[in-house]
């Protein structure tokens, strides 16, 4: 059940360019949290809405999340000390489906931050794509402790295989014995892996991103389309079914 | 602390205090009870209902801006009928529920007012502010005789009270508050969004799918003061006011100014509990301006 946390913040720094590690003291919020969940962080007072943020570990009470600081308001968060405190409204969201056996997970970018709490919480491997060597050395070092096996790509060849994280899948595919693939990254990214999830029959939930206000499905500002009618991504997601948000007959993702 | 402080009336209607929540930021209320007593609101005005279920724009729908934020969901809704058998029977006894109803045609605003007319619903609010949507809502609020006949069509067919919500894109607020009086509104409601829109200078595109959007938050609060306060003088039938509301010293201004409720909108997405602490503040304002109910503040403004 969601509610607000006033949680001390442990830890924020910078990882890579402009993508910084947030770690607070909230162990109740740690306690409830699932994989696939996500947070409501407040900036200030001067801001109208909330930034949502996806949980990426609940390791010891302590809850990470990662963010790029793109905008006004992240750049604000950025700047937040160790020792100050944070208001926190979470955990919101369905989050991943747990699951027997091993599962995949496939992650683009800032989108590996939801799939870290997996890696803690289920049995793993692990591709990850990044755009350069920065962007997945960190993460390699967060998935290490819990991913059984870790395949990279990069997008410009800096580090491990060059190319995008879809294409090492058929042969990791090949190679294991998986129960489902779960994914989160850019939505043209989670289609193609969700289209090669289909065709070898594997089970696959896809994690969306949409602006939002409440996070608690009052706003509607981040309803989506799917087979089974409208759903907010805040309360009835962020994670879908991949066959409830994308149609393999014609490959258009419905929205 | 005296627990009559807040207690009001309004349209018949007793409150406990007077502090509804706006619609459109608050669901079916149900999506905030971790967070708020729904009792101890006046009223959840619940997500505007439409005829049939309609899906809303499409695209972006919301983009912060300075002390406020510009929305165009477009009237998503679940349509009256799915309401009346599934949410209503669910919310009826847990909250004051006002229902917030737009349509396409003066008819339609009959027929919304007469599928209403039933238990559980405390007041309809007429919606013909709405900015979002090409239909209706906001043709009939930015014309008197309009505003006039669909306010006819509602009370003609509901014994209920009918709260009219006027938009403040308008060059003379008064004249339709007065139209909607006349024609046997119980109350008026205001202010709905203000139209504006946001242009993404690298795209060179607008934000919002719908191009324009209606802005919300504290940026339009002076906005809403200054029309409660018009609007107060002009007319004799009781105003909620809305727009901009962050706090019991905000809430304080428009009761000030005529309002003899008030509405929270946007302020309920950063601070889902936000309604709860304006009533503890305001209780304690009232206490410190040595008053014995929010009643003997109500249209103060000196």
């Amino acid at each position: 059940m969601a509610r607000i946390f006033d949680a001390e913040i442990l830890s924020n720094e910078e990882v890579a360019e402009k993508i910084f590690r947030l770690t607070v003291d909230a162990p109740k919020l740690a306690e409830i949290a699932r994989a696939g969940q996500f947070v409501q962080v407040k900036i200030s007072d001067e801001f109208t809405l909330r930034r949502p943020l996806g949980i990426a570990s609940t390791l010891g009470g302590h809850v990470k999340i990662f963010y790029r600081a793109v905008g006004r308001g992240t750049e604000i968060l950025s700047t937040k000390k160790v020792g100050e405190r944070l208001n926190i409204l979470g955990a919101l969201g369905n989050g991943y489906t747990p699951r027997e056996g091993k599962v995949l997970l496939v992650g683009g970018g800032m989108g590996l931050a939801p799939l870290l709490l997996a890696a803690e919480k289920f049995s793993t491997d692990v591709l990850m794509g990044g755009r350069n060597q920065g962007e997945v050395l960190f993460w390699q070092d967060e998935f290490k402790p819990h991913a059984e096996k870790i395949f990279i790509t990069t997008d410009d060849g800096s580090y491990a295989r060059k190319g995008f994280a879809i294409d090492l899948l058929p042969d990791i595919l090949a190679a294991g014995n998986y129960s489902a693939i779960l994914t989160c990254g850019p939505e043209i990214m989670m289609r193609g892996i969700a289209k090669l999830a289909h065709e070898k029959n594997l089970p696959c939930e896809v994690s969306f991103e949409k602006r939002m206000a409440c996070g608690l499905g009052a706003c509607l500002s981040c309803s989506i389309d799917t087979a089974n009618g409208r759903k907010k991504v805040c309360k009835d997601g962020p994670i879908f079914d991949a066959k409830e948000v994308f149609d393999y007959a014609t490959d258009n993702q419905k929205n | 602390m005296n627990k009559n402080l807040l207690q009001t009336e309004l349209c018949g209607m007793k409150l406990n205090t007077p502090i509804f929540a706006a619609s459109g930021t608050f669901g079916f209320g149900e999506e905030f009870e971790n967070f708020v007593d729904l009792q101890r609101l006046g009223g959840v005005m619940v997500k505007c209902l439409t005829p049939k279920p309609r899906r809303g724009n499409d695209g972006v729908r919301i983009t912060e801006t300075p002390s406020g934020m510009l929305n165009c969901i477009g009237l998503e809704n679940p349509g009256v009928e799915k309401f009346l058998s599934e949410i209503l029977p669910r919310i009826k006894d847990k909250m004051n529920v006002v229902v917030n109803v737009s349509g396409s045609s003066v008819e339609d605003y009959g027929e919304l007012a007469k599928l209403l007319d039933v238990d559980g619903v405390a007041a309809i609010e007429l919606n013909i502010s709405c900015p979002n949507v090409k239909d209706g809502g906001i043709i009939f609020g930015t014309d008197e005789r309009q505003a006039a006949k669909v306010t006819s069509a509602a009370k003609k067919n509901t014994r209920k009270p009918v709260i009219v919500k006027l938009s403040p894109n308008v060059t003379d607020i008064t004249k339709i508050a007065r139209a909607v009086e006349n024609s046997g509104a119980d109350c008026l409601s205001l202010i709905n969004t203000l139209m504006g829109m946001e242009i993404n200078i690298h795209t060179w595109r607008p934000t919002l799918g719908n191009i324009t959007g209606g802005l919300s938050g504290g940026a339009i609060k002076p906005v809403a003061v200054r029309m409660v306060w018009q609007v107060a003088q002009a007319v004799k039938v009781p105003i909620i006011g809305m727009g901009g509301i962050r706090s019991a010293a905000d809430a304080a201004e428009f009761f000030l100014a005529g309002a003899s409720a008030v509405a929270i909108g946007t302020a309920n997405f950063s601070e889902p509990s936000i309604t709860m602490k304006i009533a503890d503040d305001l209780e304690i304002y009232l206490q410190s301006c040595g008053l014995k109910n929010i009643r003997e503040l109500v249209g103060k403004v000196k």
